[in-house]
């Protein structure tokens, strides 16, 4: 696609991902992300690719984790309790150091929940979420542009380091229309595919497995992945800084809430007040050294999230005690106003006192 | 006279199978009807969880792990990508119709161009000895101390059952390992089956009834007398079905 064309998040990553060379998409009905399951059963026939509305989230991921195992680019998608159910192939995907694309489109929770817009999967995407020592690359848009890019960029990220990468997006992201312009991923790497499942002419048979009974070989696995992740941590960091360079207080959000607070900033700036965002684009791996050196100058910090408080306990191991950490957040099951951002920072700023 | 020789598919690896337990005549004839086929670089199997999760270490071609009961899903996947490749899945009856049997179904229905085969021993055995979906009535195990008791745990799954009905299922077969000639028997369901996945028609599996000697607490002759005369009675033998 070569113009700019309106869509909806969950629209502007299925196009992305076609248009990053994924012919493979495995789903199962869950809202609110069930336009790029929709999407992708006309578009996949389309570019002769293979779409299954799968018999659950269970059967999806397992499926990616097949065609994963034949280097073939492939993506699934879900929210919430469907993730919840994902987890187990995602552990297995990360043990088998296979690459996959897996969308969560956040809903609010704990259980059934309700499909209101949410945040509070940061937990279980930035910490493993299923069994055993793994991390998966953990991306979050904040607009339909932002996730058409980032899309194309999990597969890359996937294919480059063996590792399943999710994109982590709150339901207004998946839902909302923006113009957004897709153009075909410039492959600019080449990956070794020499351990795809291919059919073993002229070569040893590839195994795909996370098993490993011989004796150290579970602990070498482990070993080789901690190196990958540290690897990841030290190129992959990616982040929105708006206008912290000078900043006395910094929001830290993600997501729609960033957006929000970006408004903020500049409403604040207007009436002297110098407040600055920091986006995380990459929650794992987390910015923390790049937080860490707002606190040369910054002296208060606002964490802006939509769940109960999950992204500050990054902001902490980030910033320690040094500094002020304050919290505004809602739970599942309703929607955050302006306003309220806009309140909470005016009693910060009340209670700093004289020093701004 | 026949000389019996290692196929090329198998490799030489000592057997962690039990004394007497089917599993190692049911890899052994899998792996005699891809290398009589001449398809082992075109192969891709998929383990299960169970008995046979390590079944690459004696296959000698392609093959992929696969989560507790997601053989089905996994191997969908590969096939998927992977039109051209002969794909199969190599299942206990606790992976397959336990904890996996809606993988199975739906796999079956979608009508994949995979192979299924079902190694039914009516107990897992990886685990200890525990029932199985396909324990017989009566049977102990150590989970049905005092024998299955239908009443509380249900009746034994018949996989052939469950699956004839669906339209896209091509062909399904149950065989035995008891004699040569029943193991000549299965062993031509085995190359069936593969036939109709090479042309490309549609869903097949073959069910092997295979003995456990370890949690049937028997020797391994009474095991296979044990199928003959008792197993085969709740799970008959022989075609079910063949498009």
């Amino acid at each position: 696609m070569t113009e700019k064309i309106l869509l909806c998040g969950n629209e502007a990553i299925a196009e992305a991902a076609i248009q990053s060379g994924c012919r493979y998409y495995y789903g199962y009905p869950i809202t609110p992300q069930n336009e790029i399951s929709a999407y992708m059963s006309y578009r996949m026939p389309q570019v002769g690719g293979t779409f299954i509305q799968a018999e659950s989230e269970l059967a999806a991921i397992n499926m990616v984790y097949g065609t994963a195992t034949t280097g073939k680019r492939v993506l699934t998608s879900s929210s919430g309790p469907g993730i919840s159910l994902k987890q187990e192939g995602i552990s297995y995907l990360a043990g088998s150091e296979l690459p996959a694309v897996i969308v969560n489109v956040m809903r609010a929770g704990p259980g059934l929940g309700n499909i209101t817009p949410s945040q509070a999967d940061y937990f279980q995407a930035t910490r493993g979420g299923g069994h055993g020592d793994y991390r998966t690359i953990v991306l979050a848009p904040a607009s339909v542009q932002e996730s058409a890019d980032l899309t194309k960029r999990a597969f890359v990220l996937a294919d480059k380091y063996r590792i399943p990468v999710m994109l982590l997006l709150d339901g207004m992201q998946g839902q909302m229309r923006e113009p957004v312009l897709i153009e075909p991923l410039k492959e600019t790497e080449q990956f070794d595919k020499s351990w795809c499942l291919t059919g073993c002419k002229g070569r040893k048979p590839n195994i795909a497995r996370s098993l490993y009974l011989e004796d150290k070989a579970l602990p070498d696995l482990n070993e080789r992945l901690l190196k990958r992740y540290a690897e990841i941590e030290k190129r992959e960091i990616d982040v929105d800084q708006y206008k912290t360079g000078d900043a006395d207080i910094v929001i830290v959000a993600y997501g729609t809430p960033a957006r929000m607070c970006r408004s903020m900033v500049d409403l604040f700036r207007k009436k002297g007040v110098k407040v600055g965002l920091f986006r995380p684009i990459t929650l794992w791996p987390f910015p923390y050294d790049l937080l860490e050196k707002t606190s040369k100058h910054t002296q208060e910090y606002l964490v802006v999230e939509w769940s109960a408080g999950q992204l500050i306990e990054d902001v902490r191991l980030a910033l320690g005690k040094s500094k002020p950490i304050h919290f505004h957040g809602v739970l599942g099951g309703r929607l955050m106003k302006i306003n309220e951002v806009e309140s909470k920072l005016d009693s910060i700023i009340a209670n700093m006192g004289a020093h701004i | 006279m026949t000389t019996y020789t290692v196929p090329e598919i198998l490799n030489e690896a000592r057997t962690h199978y039990c004394a007497g337990c089917g599993h190692g005549i049911l890899h052994r004839l899998v792996a005699e009807v891809i290398d009589e086929m001449g398809l082992r670089e075109e192969a891709i199997g998929v383990a299960p969880v169970g008995c046979a999760v390590i079944a690459y270490e004696y296959l000698n071609f392609d093959m992929s792990e696969a989560a507790h009961g997601r053989a089905p899903a996994v191997a969908t996947g590969i096939k998927r990508s992977l039109p051209d490749k002969l794909v199969f899945t190599y299942q206990g009856d606790g992976d397959l119709l336990a904890i996996g049997c809606t993988e199975l179904i739906h796999a079956a229905n979608r009508g994949e161009n995979i192979t299924i085969f079902f190694a039914n021993n009516n107990v897992y055995g990886m685990t200890g000895g525990q029932m199985a979906p396909t324990t017989l009535e009566g049977q102990k195990t150590l989970t049905t101390p005092s024998g299955r008791n239908i009443k509380d745990t249900g009746h034994p799954i018949d996989a052939m059952k469950l699956l004839e009905n669906f339209q896209s299922v091509v062909f399904l077969a149950r065989g035995i390992l008891t004699s040569p000639k029943e193991i000549a028997k299965t062993k031509s369901y085995i190359r069936k089956a593969f036939e109709i996945q090479q042309q490309g028609i549609g869903f097949s599996m073959v069910e092997v009834l295979s003995q456990c000697p370890t949690y049937w607490r028997m020797t391994p002759v009474n095991a296979l007398k044990h199928i003959e005369q008792t197993v085969t009675k709740q799970f008959p033998t022989g075609i079910f079905k063949d498009i």
